[in-house]
């Protein structure tokens, strides 16, 4: 497999960071000058659990054109999962020493542990419901979305519409997932507390890993002779299905795949922010994370890493900086992007590529006049 | 895996650009964290605001973040602290409740705090709790909550349930007796563990299981046409029927606004809340809601001289007339001041030496007595039952003689009837079982 | 048997104490302003009772001062009247008191208890008002109160009373008060039951369920009535949660009806709806502020201003936001959806700095508060206005979209750009008005909100899905799709709620409209043509 040189680039200085923060946060004493903080680790953590989402709504917004207003829903998805392995682990050391329900579930006067918490004692199940639950939520809605042909901004309002609906389940506390406060003051992941700073850049270190892999299999999969058909469905979705493809498969595979990417960037994102609830399903969450591609530039992998990274740096200066008017940054940031980066920071970078697939194709812009 | 260039060209370099801005950008957190480091050590002591200024809770909590620098400015002009002045950090969680856990461990790490006040909704005190407890922060929680907790590192200054809840049922059994109960209230764990309790409650009092109707609504829910009819279908057998309202925040606007609509009086079927005060009524025309009711530790009509001097102040910091003031405030109010008294007693901002310091401290609340703080980090309030004005004040209608002392786990609940708190120094647990002589969690060095 | 032995310990000992206040009514009034107790409270409420009964010609004047809060007591218990100019009158007398200063005394403090004697006792002395409307409010307060006290009251009013309406709650409130009454006569009783039976609603339904478990043949009258009510309620709570339906089916299509042609006819995705929504409410904020300071005597119409403002307004912002940012993102729909996320988020801040994060207090004028019977359904003032405004508000917009020669454009311009340009169309003005014309629908229905909801900046957030939703149910581009839609939603959650309770039959909508939407791709209402393989 071929690797284009931003590609390239982008490893080496997402291993490289993660490395050497993790490495400047363990191996320096906390006075010296080039000691990295565990706060940085942390963010640093979650900034790349961000960018895994981001990777993940690239690949169907930009390669197969499917705009998801709801992949937040499958991050959180897989975010539970690893929120209940942690939750078992806790263990007697809970508030009320039970040993085997969560605090929530000993509170709220439950007895046993319900039926669908059987197994996730185990890092492994875990980690294989973490993908396997996601997957299916979107095989199903994706087998039924695409077979009866829901494009555009339908799918995009109904996708909308399955995250406020998974919102409002996960929010009620007879579902046994912890109603409003969800699941936190985790204790233990693999028997590593997770609050120790060697855990922490553990976390991260593994956090770039996946991020990497991630990308590697994302590169892969548009580069391959799939992913050539899946540009074909995203420009003339007609065309390729008069062509003799049949365009629903195609995108119910790349569809399936990023919610289990998504899926993993929630598991890993859980243990390093220590909380997981429902207000990660909130639709405002899958808009903001169409957005970090969007001002990374969609349709390169590459750009939403760099747009999470970058919005999700923002927040947290402009939130400390400039506690009272920051969402005017924020807010003017967005519209500046689309207004005179249509192509994100990539196309700043990259100006010259002949590849990069035009916005506005003439078949968008015609959809665009008869539809309107 | 190979590489179609030469990785140093023209071009190549331009695109190495990207990665040293992603470098840059992490790069740029440290930056941005270290100046605060540097100042750590030089002539102030600083204090984390850690409230809400945007997202759904910027309507209760920006408040809260006023208030909190109407008290340290008021500090500063008596001269600070220790000999040095008093600095506000103040920063925006955004409603957002990781930011929360994030924020935190900027306020406590990056920025030094001594120690931070905020938080208003019990998740995002769930979320920052292993943070304070990890950093050994000082947190000063100063709004209502469920209780079954007690952490070394958290001050709660709201009320606990008994502070709150279960006055304001004696009041109307006792002066409306109300013989039916509706308990309604928003769908998370603060209207569940009240209900519980009270639940609990009126069962002992002899009330009978199909007496009590409990009704739960999502979070900003507005529309509450048929909740309302069901309330006054319930109310109509013949019994006298009352409501104990847990609803939340956002969902009390269109609430009220139904009750009057539907004219549901007070005399009718009384309404209690115990999240409704000042600040939200500022939403609604008052009117229709003539005597309903409200149980809170503090209202702004309490008609004391240090309450009328509070109230004079924030209108003059706030250089708006017509704010008004609550009870949260009133507990930030009561938190600084043990805080500061804390600290005076401890000579130092160390954590470990404030932490046993604040044990004992009391100071003048709001409503004319004095607030202690006790061994299981809450403190004594009195509970005050109020009525609504047509002018979005409260009548106060019943006060209890003396203070109340806080039940941080629920005897009504199995598994911690038996659980105290105490921080004092040879037991030191925030969840101590007296029965089996144990300390279940909490326990630190 | 302890428990009974310091309930009569507590008798013995507060019996004493509101004795002492009850010798002299007035003297027992003046108790709640000196010490909040519940005995204090008990006393000013027995105070009431005597001076009721006392026939003291100040009797009416005084509990009147209580009722509206203008009683004050000092120190010595001597009750005074603050009058609207500040100064204060003997509430004895009538006298001048021009010695009394606001610092002297303190305002009698009422509880609904005192409240609940206050009306009894207002109702048993104004049933002989002159005017009808009055009587019949003291009628109103007789039935609530049902205390045989007034009985006699009752009598003598009912045989002067002439005003049938007035006369038939006179009937009802005897009915009631002889119900609780212990001397009455069982045929008497008998005869109450009827009446109130016939009567038939909740407050009816309330005073016979307390008899209901009684034994004899009052008790089982009693209980066939309640089971006669139920029945009645029954079938009309059906027709109750169409109507509720209906409300918030009305609420959804004002919020989405702007939507409808912002991002159903011209495709923008405008995630800054709901602020256009929310600057319509603050707009009558606003106004209604304004009126009260420079128009008092037409603040009750503040809202009907209110109307044409907010769709100004909020009109005037769109086109600013068409000019500035929408237009040069057509053709690129999806990437609108991000400019206008942006733009929200910046709208909210704008208006958290200029009015504060604080809920804003609209007033619901007198003619929209209160509720009135229909059958046996609760009708109330504010939700009818409410879904007649809606209506009007989406014909009006169909008729300007039919009918008026803007609208011809904006339909020509919408259906096929170039052709309309080529015919001398000046496309990018049509462009502005028709995104002008959904922001400002979008205001008019932040008015019609600022009645029922927050007045808040985040007021938009909670409609925004609620609207794109209801948009793509109907069918993109369609009014009509778009008007079923709401309705449809607003109903189907109206059913679902009792069932299901609020939360899962939220839930249960969204599942059915994702599984609708996967059956019909495009909605209720397709559009058929050549458009739909866009």
């Amino acid at each position: 497999m071929k690797l284009d040189r931003t590609s390239f680039i982008t490893l080496i200085a997402v291993m490289g960071a993660a490395l050497v923060l993790a490495l400047l946060n363990q191996m320096t004493a906390a006075a010296s000058a080039a000691h990295v903080p565990t706060y940085v680790i942390a963010l640093a953590g979650k900034y790349l659990c961000f960018a895994m989402l981001a990777l993940a709504v690239d690949l169907v917004w930009g390669f197969a054109g499917i705009l998801s207003l709801g992949h937040a829903a499958f991050f959180a998805l897989g975010g539970y999962a690893m929120g209940m392995y942690l939750m078992r682990q806790i263990g007697t050391r809970g508030v009320y020493g039970n040993p085997n329900l969560p605090d929530f579930m000993v509170f709220l006067g439950w007895k046993a542990l319900p039926w669908y918490w059987t197994g996730f004692e185990w890092f492994g199940f875990a980690i294989l419901m973490a993908m396997l639950v996601p997957a299916v939520l979107a095989g199903v809605f994706g087998w039924l979305a695409f077979r009866s042909r829901v494009t555009g901004v339908y799918l995009s309002i109904i996708t909308q519409a399955l995250t406020y609906a998974l919102l409002l389940a996960f929010f009620r506390n007879d579902m046994g997932f912890g109603g409003n406060n969800g699941m936190t003051d985790f204790k233990d992941i693999l028997g590593f507390n997770v609050q120790a700073d060697s855990t922490r850049s553990a976390l991260l270190v593994i956090s770039a890993v996946v991020l990497c892999g991630q990308f590697l299999l994302a590169r892969f999969v548009v580069d391959s002779r799939f992913g050539k058909i899946l540009i074909a469905v995203r420009d003339t979705e007609s065309r390729t299905r008069f062509l003799g493809y049949r365009p629903e498969s195609y995108k119910l595979v790349v569809w399936v795949l990023s919610a289990i990417m998504a899926g993993i960037g929630g598991a890993l994102y859980v243990p390093q922010v220590g909380i997981i609830n429902p207000s990660e399903f909130a639709p405002g969450n899958s808009i903001e994370a169409v957005i970090w591609v969007a001002v990374g530039g969609r349709g390169t992998l590459v750009g939403a890493i760099l747009g999470a990274i970058i919005v999700n740096f923002g927040k947290t200066w402009f939130t400390g900086a400039l506690p009272e008017v920051w969402l005017y940054a924020l807010g003017a940031m967005f519209i500046f992007v689309t207004l005179f980066l249509p192509r994100g920071v990539m196309g700043l970078v990259r100006t010259s590529a002949p590849k990069e697939p035009e916005p506005e194709t003439p078949a968008v812009a015609a959809a665009h006049e008869v539809t309107g | 895996m190979s590489l179609d260039e030469p990785i140093l060209s023209r071009r190549g370099l331009g695109r190495l650009g990207v990665a040293a801005a992603t470098l840059a950008a992490v790069g740029a957190v440290k930056a941005a964290s270290t100046p605060a480091e540097a100042q750590a050590t030089g002539g102030t002591i600083k204090v984390g605001v850690l409230h809400s200024l945007s997202g759904t809770m910027a309507i209760s909590e920006t408040t809260l973040k006023d208030v909190m620098l109407m008290l340290i400015e008021q500090q500063n002009k008596k001269g600070g602290l220790l000999g040095k002045k008093l600095e506000a950090v103040v920063v925006d969680p955004a409603s957002n409740w990781p930011l929360f856990a994030e924020k935190a461990r900027q306020l406590i790490s990056v920025d030094k705090c001594a120690a931070v006040f905020g938080c208003w909704t019990s998740v995002s005190r769930k979320s920052v709790l292993p943070v304070f407890e990890e950093l050994n922060g000082i947190l000063f929680y100063p709004v209502q909550y469920e209780g079954q907790e007690c952490s070394r590192n958290v001050f709660y200054t709201g009320a606990a349930p008994n502070q709150q809840a279960i006055p304001a049922v004696d009041y109307l059994m006792k002066e409306n007796k109300v013989k039916r109960w509706v308990l309604a209230g928003t769908d998370y764990v603060y209207p569940r563990t009240t209900n519980q309790i009270l639940e609990a409650y009126l069962k002992m009092k002899g009330v009978a299981q199909e007496d009590i109707m409990i009704n739960y609504t999502p979070f900003g829910q507005s529309d509450w046409q048929n909740i309302v009819s069901s309330i006054k279908t319930f109310g109509s057998a013949g019994k006298k029927t009352a409501v104990v309202s847990t609803i939340n925040g956002d969902a009390n606007v269109p609430f009220y606004k139904e009750l009057g609509n539907q004219g549901i009086k007070a005399t009718d079927i009384p309404v209690v809340a115990f999240s409704v005060g000042e600040e939200e009524l500022a939403g609604v025309d008052t009117k229709p809601l003539l005597g309903h009711l409200a149980a809170w530790n503090y209202f702004e009509s309490v008609d004391t001289r240090e309450n009328k001097a509070f109230i004079k102040e924030w209108k003059a910091f706030t250089k708006n007339p017509k704010r008004t003031t609550n009870d949260p405030m009133e507990a930030h109010y009561i938190g600084f001041n043990m805080w500061v008294k804390g600290v005076e007693k401890a000579g130092t901002t160390d954590p470990d030496a404030v932490i046993d310091a604040l044990i004992g401290v009391s100071v003048p609340n709001l409503s004319g007595g004095y607030s202690a703080l006790m061994p299981n980090h809450h403190i004594t309030k009195p509970v005050l039952i109020g009525e609504i004005q047509p002018d979005g004040q409260f009548n106060i209608v019943s006060e209890t003689p003396g203070l109340v002392v806080a039940q941080e786990w629920s005897p009504y609940v199995e598994d911690t009837k038996d659980l105290i708190g105490d921080w004092r120094a040879p037991l030191k647990c925030g969840a101590f079982n007296v029965k089996t002589g144990t300390c279940t969690s909490g326990k630190k060095a | 048997m302890p428990r009974l032995i310091a309930l009569l310990l507590l008798i013995v000992l507060v019996l004493p104490g509101s004795r002492a206040h009850a010798d002299d009514a007035y003297d027992a009034l003046s108790a709640s302003a000196l010490a909040i107790s519940p005995e204090s409270f008990d006393s000013v409420r027995h105070g009431i009772e005597q001076l009721a009964e006392s026939g003291d010609p100040r009797a009416a004047v005084v509990i009147g001062a209580l009722h509206d809060g203008t009683l004050y007591a000092n120190d010595d218990h001597a009750l005074f009247i603050q009058q609207p100019d500040g100064s204060y009158v003997d509430a004895h007398t009538g006298a001048k008191a021009p010695d009394v200063t606001d610092d002297d005394v303190k305002k009698v403090r009422v509880n609904n208890a005192v409240r609940s004697a206050i009306d009894a006792a207002l109702g048993g002395l104004q049933l002989f008002a002159p005017d009808a409307p009055t009587r019949l409010h003291a009628a109103t307060a007789v039935f609530t109160s049902h205390d045989p006290a007034a009985l006699p009251a009752l009598k003598k009013a009912l045989a002067k009373e002439s005003d049938p309406a007035v006369k038939r709650l006179m009937e009802q409130a005897q009915a009631a008060a002889l119900l609780s009454a212990p001397d009455a006569s069982e045929a008497e009783k008998l005869d109450a039951v009827a009446t109130l039976r016939a009567r038939g609603d909740q407050d009816a339904r309330s005073v016979l369920s307390a008899l209901a478990g009684q034994s004899g043949p009052v008790g089982t009258a009693a209980a066939a009535a309640v089971v006669s009510i139920d029945h009645f309620l029954q079938i009309w709570s059906v027709a109750q949660s169409v109507y509720y339906g209906i409300s918030l089916g009305s609420v959804l299509l004002l919020a989405a009806a702007g939507l409808a042609i912002t991002f159903g006819v011209m495709g923008v995705i405008n995630m800054a709806h709901g602020e256009m929504v929310m600057i319509g409410a603050y707009v009558t904020f606003v106004v209604q502020q304004l009126m009260h300071a420079y128009l008092p005597s037409l603040y009750g119409i503040s809202l009907l201003i209110a109307v044409p403002m907010a769709f100004l307004v909020s009109g005037a912002v769109g086109v600013v936001i068409e000019r500035s940012l929408i237009r040069w993102l057509y053709g690129r729909p999806l990437e609108t959806l991000l400019a206008t996320w942006g733009l929200s988020l910046v709208l909210q801040q704008v208006v958290r700095s200029l009015f504060g994060a604080n809920n804003q207090d609209v007033d619901t004028p007198g003619w929209m508060s209160g509720a009135f019977q229909l059958g046996g359904l609760t009708l109330t003032w504010n939700r009818l206005y409410i879904i007649i405004f809606a209506f009007l508000v989406v014909a009006a917009l169909m008729a300007a979209l039919r009918y008026t020669p803007l609208g011809l454009r904006m339909r020509a311009v919408t259906q096929n750009r170039r052709m309309a340009a080529a015919m001398g169309i000046r496309t990018p003005w049509i462009d502005a008005l028709t995104f002008g014309l959904g922001s400002g629908i979008a205001g008019i229905a932040g008015v019609a909100l600022s009645q029922i909801d927050n007045v808040s900046p985040n007021l938009g957030q909670g409609y925004i899905i609620d609207s794109f939703m209801v948009v793509v149910f109907g069918g993109v581009g369609n009014l009509w799709g778009t008007t079923l839609g709401a309705l449809t939603l607003g109903i189907v959650n109206k059913f679902l709620e009792p069932i299901a309770g609020a939360v899962l039959g939220k839930i249960i909508v969204l599942v059915l409209l994702i599984l609708f939407v996967q059956r019909n791709p495009r909605g209720m209402f397709p559009l058929k043509g050549r458009a739909v393989e866009a």
